[in-house]
C-alpha cells in the first residue's frame, strides 16, 4: 500500500475511561495498523481529540468514519485528509556529538528550525516541531552522525480557517427520544 | 484517555431535590430518602417498564438479588446464563420492547457472552446487568474478577462499568435508551457490589437522556427520495428486498402499501420472514443461500433491487462480483455503516424505515409490474417439482413434512422459535409466516442452543400465543438445561426436535462438499421422551407422518411444555443451496429422481 493512501482522522470523543479503547478496537479488529495517533484534552472540558492516521482506501475510509460515528462516546469524525489541514508532529532526537561536531550539528538544526535543548560533552538533545516530512529530512541528515534515541509524537491535525468543528455538535438540541 | 475528567452526562445530572418547576412534582419527587444501588436498579427497571427479568444469582449481584425480594417483577431461574441472555433476546424479538438478564461477576458474566453476540449481530435490544466485585478489588485478580466491559467490547452496542450508587440510575437509563434506538442492540452494565451496597439520592425528575454523540435517527434527503421513486418508476424487473428492520421498524403496514402501489414482488431475508404475509400474491419467500431457487433466478436477473432494513449478508448474496449484476440498487437502512458495505448502491437512504417509506410513498408513481411477475410465477413453477412435497410418498417422515404439517394444523398462526441448522432452513421454507414478530430465529450469529431459551421469553412477551419450538438434536442438547427452568416456572412451550441422529447441516456440506466423510457429525442421542419426563414435562414420539395431528392436539392439550421427538430422515438435505461464495443462481438442485421422498399433504390441496 502506497502512502498516497493515508488517511488523517480526527474524531472528537468524550473523556470517558474506556473510549480510546473503543476507537482503536475499530481498527484492530479490521487489521489495519495505526500509522500515527495522537490523544490529548480539547478547550472544551470532558472533550478529547483524536488524531489518528491509518492506510485505507476511499471505500473503507467511508465505512470507518460511519463505524466510528456508531460508538457512543464518539462526538464528531472529520476525514480531513483532501482538505491540506495543518498537521504537525514533534520529535526529540539525542544525537551523538563531540567539541568538533557541535557547532556543524548546531547550523544543520539551525536550518530545520530545530532547538537544542540538552547539550552534554558527547550528545545533543534536539527538538522539533514541523509536519513529519520535516522531521523525517532532519533525522536523516542527523543519521550518519550518530542518533542514539529518537521520539516522535505522531501528528495533530487541524483544519484551516475559523470554523470550529465542535460549533454544531454540541450546542444543538438533543437526539430524539426514542419511541 | 485520563480517567480523571468530569463527564459532560455528570454535570447535567440533577444535583439536588426538589427541583421540578413550579412545585408540582409528585410525592416520590420531594423524597430526600436515599435508597442502595441495589434498591435504585429495580426501580429504573420497574419505571421502563419491565415486568421479567431472567437470570442467574451469585456472590457480586447479591445486593441486587436481595432487593428484590417482594417487588412485583417476576424473576425467572436458569440454568445457564447463556439461556438468560437468549430468554431477554427472545422477549425483546417477540415484543419489540428491551429484555433484561442479569449475572454474576466473572463466570455469570462469560456465560452471558454467547447471548450478547447472537443480540448484537440480529440487533436485538436487550440489557444485560451484571455483578462486579468491589471497586477496591477492581483489577486485583480477585474471586470471580473478571473485566466484562473489556470481553464484550465488541459484542454490544455499548458497555458501562458503574462504580458509585449516584451513577446507576443514569446509567441504567441510557442503557435502555441505547439499546432500543437507533439500529438495536445490546447493552451491558457492570455494577460493582459497594455500588450495589451503597446509598444515593433518589433522583427527584430524571432528566431525557443525553448523549451528544448518539445519533439514532437519520433522514434521506428530499432529492434522494424523489431519485429513488425515479428509479422505481423506471424500473421494468424490480424486487424489493423486505429485510429484518420492515420488523424492527414496524414498516409492514408501509411495505404493503408501497407493494400494493407498484405490485413489485417481495422477497425476504431469513430474519425478515413475516414482515410481508407470506401468503401475499406478490410474496416470493426467501432468497440466499438456502432461498427458495425461482428467488435468487430472479434476482439474478431483475434490473432494480429495494433493499429495505437488510444488510446484504454473504448468506444473501453469495459471490458479490457476479450479485445482481443488471439491477440498479436502492438502499434503506437505519445503520449508515451499512450502506456501500458488501454492495455498491445507486440510492443509499440512511434513516428510520417506516419514516423513509411513509415519505417515498406519496413519490411513486402508481405501476404494475405484470410482464414481469408472469416470468417469476412461469421460474416458480418449473421449480416446483423439485419440491420435496411434490414428491413421490414412500412412507419415509422427512422434516420437511413435519414442518408443513405443523403449519397446516396451527393454521399458520403460532409464533415460531428456531435453532440454527437444516430444520431452521426447512422452517424457514415450509412454514408460512404471515405476521412481523411470528418467526424468532439467529441469523447473524447462527447461534446452536438458541431455540428453547429464546421461545421461553417470547412466550412472556406474548402469553396469548400458541410456541412453537422447531430444534435440531443437536442444537437442542446444547441448552436442554432449561426444560428445567421450563417446568419450574410452569413455562408452556411446543417443542418439536427435528432428531435425524446426526448434525445435519455440517453433515450436509460433508457429504456436498468432502467425499461423505461424516467425522464427528452423527449424534447417539439420548431418549428425548425420558428426558421431558425426567422434568416432569410431556415427552411424545413421532416416526410416521399420519402420527403428527395426533402428537401435535395432544401437545396442545397439555398443561405443561410437550417435547416432540420427531425422527426424521437421517440423511436429507436442505435444497437449493447456494455453496458459500458461488454465484447465487448457481445452486445445487434436489435431484429429481429422488425416490426417497413422498407425498402431498394429506391435510391440504397440492396448491401450497
Amino acid at each position: 500500500m502506497s502512502p498516497s493512501h493515508q488517511r488523517t482522522f480526527i474524531v472528537h470523543v468524550e473523556d470517558r475511561p474506556g473510549v480510546l479503547n473503543r476507537v482503536i478496537s475499530l481498527f484492530r479488529r479490521r487489521a489495519y495498523n495505526i500509522d500515527s495517533l495522537t490523544v490529548a484534552r480539547t478547550e472544551r472540558p470532558a472533550i478529547s481529540r483524536i488524531t489518528l492516521v491509518v492506510v485505507v482506501d476511499d471505500r473503507e475510509a467511508r465505512l470507518l468514519e460511519a463505524n466510528l460515528y456508531k460508538l457512543i462516546n464518539v462526538l464528531y469524525v472529520e476525514d480531513v485528509t483532501h482538505q491540506g489541514p495543518l498537521v504537525r508532529e514533534l520529535a526529540l532526537i539525542k544525537v551523538k556529538a563531540t567539541e568538533e561536531t557541535r557547532s556543524q550539528l548546531l547550523q544543520v538544526c539551525d536550518v530545520f528550525r530545530a532547538r537544542a535543548i540538552d547539550v552534554t560533552p558527547s550528545a545533543l538533545v534536539v527538538e522539533l516541531t514541523g509536519t513529519p516530512d520535516k522531521i523525517d529530512g532532519l533525522i536523516e541528515v542527523l543519521r550518519p552522525s550518530g542518533i542514539i534515541e529518537l521520539v516522535r509524537t505522531g501528528a495533530v491535525a487541524m483544519e484551516r480557517g475559523a470554523r470550529s468543528p465542535l460549533a454544531g455538535v454540541l450546542d444543538v438540541e438533543p437526539p430524539e427520544q426514542a419511541a | 484517555m485520563t480517567t480523571a475528567g468530569t463527564s459532560p452526562k455528570r454535570e447535567q445530572a440533577p444535583t439536588g431535590q426538589g427541583d421540578s418547576p413550579g412545585g408540582s412534582a409528585p410525592e416520590y419527587a420531594r423524597s430526600t430518602a436515599k435508597k442502595t444501588g441495589a434498591e435504585i436498579v429495580w426501580d429504573v427497571l420497574a419505571s421502563e417498564g419491565v415486568d421479567v427479568v431472567f437470570g442467574y444469582p451469585g456472590g457480586a449481584i447479591m445486593p441486587i438479588y436481595n432487593a428484590l425480594h417482594q417487588r412485583p417483577i417476576r424473576h425467572v431461574l436458569v440454568r445457564h446464563e447463556q439461556g438468560a441472555a437468549h430468554m431477554a433476546d427472545g422477549y425483546a424479538r417477540a415484543s419489540g420492547k428491551v429484555g433484561v438478564c442479569l449475572a454474576t461477576s466473572g463466570p455469570g458474566a462469560t456465560n452471558l457472552v454467547t447471548g450478547i453476540a447472537t443480540a448484537m449481530l440480529d440487533s436485538s435490544p436487550i440489557v444485560c446487568i451484571t455483578g462486579q466485585v468491589s471497586s477496591s478489588l477492581l483489577g486485583s485478580d480477585a474471586f470471580q474478577e473478571l473485566d466484562i466491559t473489556g470481553v464484550t467490547l465488541p459484542i454490544t452496542k455499548h458497555n458501562y462499568l458503574v462504580t458509585r450508587a449516584e451513577d446507576i440510575a443514569p446509567t441504567l437509563r441510557e442503557a435502555f435508551f441505547i439499546a432500543r434506538s437507533g439500529r438495536p442492540g445490546p447493552v451491558l452494565v457492570d455494577i460493582t457490589k459497594d455500588a450495589q451496597q451503597a446509598t444515593a439520592a433518589i433522583e427527584p425528575r430524571p432528566r431525557p437522556v443525553r448523549l451528544p454523540g448518539h445519533r439514532p435517527a437519520h433522514h434521506p434527503s428530499a432529492e434522494d427520495l424523489t431519485r429513488a421513486a425515479e428509479l422505481i418508476a423506471a424500473a421494468e424487473r424490480p424486487l424489493i428486498f423486505a429485510g429484518h428492520g420492515i420488523i424492527k421498524a414496524e414498516a409492514s403496514a408501509q411495505l404493503m402499501e408501497l407493494v400494493e402501489k407498484t405490485g413489485i414482488p417481495v422477497a425476504s431475508t431469513l430474519l425478515g420472514l413475516g414482515g410481508f404475509p407470506a401468503t401475499h400474491r406478490l410474496s416470493l419467500g426467501m432468497m440466499g443461500m438456502h432461498g427458495e431457487a425461482w428467488v435468487n433466478t430472479a434476482i439474478q436477473e431483475s434490473d432494480l433491487l429495494i433493499a429495505l432494513g437488510m444488510r446484504f449478508d454473504d448468506r444473501v448474496t453469495g459471490n458479490l462480483k457476479t450479485y445482481a449484476r443488471k439491477a440498479r440498487k436502492i438502499h434503506v437502512e437505519i445503520d449508515p455503516s451499512e450502506l456501500n458495505k458488501n454492495v455498491q448502491v445507486d440510492v443509499a437512504l440512511a434513516g428510520e424505515l417506516r419514516r423513509t417509506l411513509t415519505d417515498l410513498i406519496p413519490r411513486v408513481a402508481q405501476r404494475t409490474c405484470t410482464p414481469w411477475v408472469q416470468h417469476i410465477q412461469a421460474l416458480k413453477s418449473s421449480s416446483a417439482a423439485r419440491d420435496i412435497q411434490y414428491m413421490p410418498h414412500n412412507g419415509r417422515l422427512h422434516a420437511a413434512h413435519v414442518i408443513h404439517d405443523l403449519w397446516w394444523l396451527t393454521r399458520g398462526k403460532a409464533l415460531m422459535v428456531t435453532d440454527v441448522g437444516q430444520h431452521q432452513m426447512w422452517e424457514a421454507q415450509y412454514y408460512r409466516h404471515e405476521r412481523p414478530r411470528q418467526l424468532i430465529t439467529s441469523g447473524g450469529l447462527g447461534t446452536m442452543g438458541f431455540a428453547l431459551p429464546a421461545a421461553m421469553g417470547a412466550r412472556f412477551a406474548q402469553p396469548g400465543e400458541e410456541v412453537w419450538v422447531v430444534v435440531g438434536d443437536g442444537g437442542f442438547q446444547m441448552s436442554a438445561a432449561e426444560l428445567s427452568t421450563c417446568a419450574q416456572e410452569g413455562i408452556k412451550l411446543h417443542v418439536a426436535i427435528i432428531n435425524n441422529g446426526y448434525l445435519g447441516m455440517v453433515r450436509q456440506l460433508q457429504q456436498f462438499f468432502y467425499e461423505n466423510r461424516y467425522t464427528a457429525t452423527p449424534l447417539q442421542n439420548p431418549d428425548f421422551v425420558k428426558l421431558a419426563e425426567a422434568h416432569g414435562l410431556n415427552g411424545l414420539r413421532v416416526t410416521r407422518r399420519e402420527e403428527i395431528p395426533e402428537a401435535v392436539a395432544q401437545a396442545r392439550a397439555s398443561a405443561c411444555t410437550t417435547v416432540i421427538d420427531f425422527r426424521v430422515e437421517q440423511e436429507d438435505s436442505v435444497y437449493p443451496m447456494v455453496p458459500s461464495g458461488a454465484d447465487l443462481d448457481e445452486m445445487i438442485r434436489r435431484p429429481q429422481d429422488d425416490s426417497e421422498v413422498c407425498a402431498i399433504s394429506p391435510w391440504s390441496s397440492g396448491a401450497v
